[in-house]
C-alpha cells in the first residue's frame, strides 16, 4: 500500500476531533433539568483529570523517583491551593534537581 | 446564575495553561520530529487538532504509513472525552454566546480550558472564552515549533523534567475541589483506582487507552452521581 498524502491524514484527524467537540456545543441548548445527568455531568472532568494523571504521571520523565517526587510536590502545593503554574513550576523544578543529582552525583 | 464575560480575566486564566501547553507541544514537537514528520507538519497537527493524546497516538499512524479509518477511529475513541466535555460546557454559556462563537470556541475546548471554564462560580460568556482560549492556542502550536525545530539543543534533563508540568496542574485543579467536596474525592478516588487497574493488569492493558480513560471516568462519575446526586444550584 503506497503512503497517503500528509493532508489527507491531517483533515481526516482535525475533522474527528472538531466533530467529537462542536456537535454537542452547538446541538445542546437547552438547560438539562435530569438531576442525573446534571451530576454525572458534574463529576466528569475531574474523573477524566484524575484517570490521565495517575498513573501516568509516574511514567511522564526519565526516572520514577524524580516523577514521584516532582508529584508528590505538586499534591503538597496543591492541597494548599496555590495557582496552578506555581504548582507545575515547583513539581518540574523538583524533577529537574533530583534528576541533576541521580544523572551528574551518583 | 451571573456571567462572567471579561477579556482579560480570560487572558489571565488562559496563561497558566499556555505555559503549561508550551512545554508539552514542545515535548510533543520533539516527538514528531523525532518519528519522522517535518516541522511544518508537527506544527499544522498542533494548529488544527489541539488535542494532546489524540496527536500522540496519530503521529505513529500517520508517519507509518497506517490507514484513515485507523487513524478516525483512534481519534475519535481517544477524543471522545470531549464530546462529554462539550454537552457540559454547553449548561455553563451565558447568553451572550452566538451560534458562530460556539463553532470557535468548540475549536479548542481541551480538557484543562474545559476544566478552568466550569471551575467559574458563573456562567461563561463569549469574550471570557475567547480571552481564555487564546492563549493556549497560541501556547500550544508555538511549543510545537520551537519542539520540533530546536528539541535537541535541551538536555535531557530539562526535557524530561518539563513531562510533569501537565500532570501537576491537573493535580492542582482536582485536590482542591476534592477537599472542598467530600463526593467528588470519592469519586476520584474510584477513577484513579480503575485507572491503575487498566494499567496494570495483564488483560485490561489490551484496551485502548483512549478507550480505558473514557470507561473509567464515566464509571466514576455515574457511580457517585446514582450515589450522591449533586443538589440545584451546587457550590461548583
Amino acid at each position: 500500500m503506497s503512503k497517503l498524502p500528509f493532508f489527507t491524514y491531517l483533515a481526516v484527524m482535525a475533522g474527528v476531533t472538531y466533530l467529537v467537540r462542536m456537535l454537542p456545543l452547538v446541538l445542546v441548548k437547552k438547560k438539562i433539568q435530569n438531576r442525573f445527568l446534571l451530576s454525572f455531568l458534574y463529576y466528569i472532568p475531574y474523573a477524566v483529570l484524575s484517570v490521565m494523571t495517575i498513573p501516568a504521571i509516574f511514567y511522564a520523565t526519565d526516572y520514577r523517583l524524580s516523577a514521584v517526587i516532582g508529584c508528590v510536590v505538586a499534591l503538597i502545593l496543591s492541597f494548599i491551593e496555590q495557582s496552578l503554574i506555581k504548582v507545575a513550576a515547583a513539581a518540574c523544578a523538583a524533577a529537574f534537581l533530583t534528576e541533576a543529582v541521580l544523572r551528574y552525583v551518583i | 446564575m451571573k456571567e462572567i464575560n471579561s477579556f482579560s480575566k480570560g487572558i489571565r486564566n488562559g496563561l497558566p495553561i499556555c505555559f503549561g501547553y508550551l512545554s508539552v507541544a514542545f515535548a510533543f514537537g520533539i516527538f514528531a520530529g523525532g518519528s519522522g514528520l517535518s516541522v511544518a507538519e508537527a506544527l499544522l497537527i498542533s494548529a488544527t487538532n489541539v488535542t494532546s493524546a489524540g496527536q500522540l497516538a496519530a503521529v505513529p499512524i500517520i508517519a507509518g504509513g497506517g490507514t484513515l479509518l485507523e487513524l478516525a477511529v483512534s481519534q475519535l475513541v481517544i477524543n471522545l472525552r470531549y464530546a462529554l466535555m462539550s454537552v457540559s460546557l454547553s449548561q455553563r454559556l451565558g447568553g451572550s454566546v452566538r451560534l458562530r462563537d460556539r463553532f470557535l470556541i468548540a475549536f479548542v475546548n481541551t480538557d484543562e480550558v474545559f476544566a478552568v471554564a466550569m471551575a467559574q462560580n458563573a456562567s461563561v460568556g463569549r469574550r471570557y472564552l475567547y480571552g481564555l482560549i487564546l492563549t493556549p492556542y497560541i501556547g500550544w502550536s508555538l511549543g510545537t515549533l520551537l519542539g520540533a525545530v530546536a528539541g535537541n539543543l535541551l538536555p535531557a534533563v530539562v526535557i524530561s523534567a518539563l513531562g510533569l508540568a501537565i500532570y501537576a496542574m491537573f493535580i492542582a485543579i482536582v485536590l482542591p475541589k476534592m477537599k472542598k467536596h467530600r463526593p467528588t474525592a470519592i469519586c476520584v478516588a474510584i477513577a484513579v483506582a480503575l485507572s491503575c487497574a487498566f494499567y496494570y493488569i495483564p488483560l485490561l492493558q489490551r484496551v485502548p487507552s483512549g478507550f480505558s480513560v473514557i470507561l473509567c471516568a464515566v464509571i466514576a462519575a455515574a457511580v457517585m452521581a446514582l450515589l450522591r446526586p449533586i443538589k440545584e444550584e451546587a457550590d461548583e
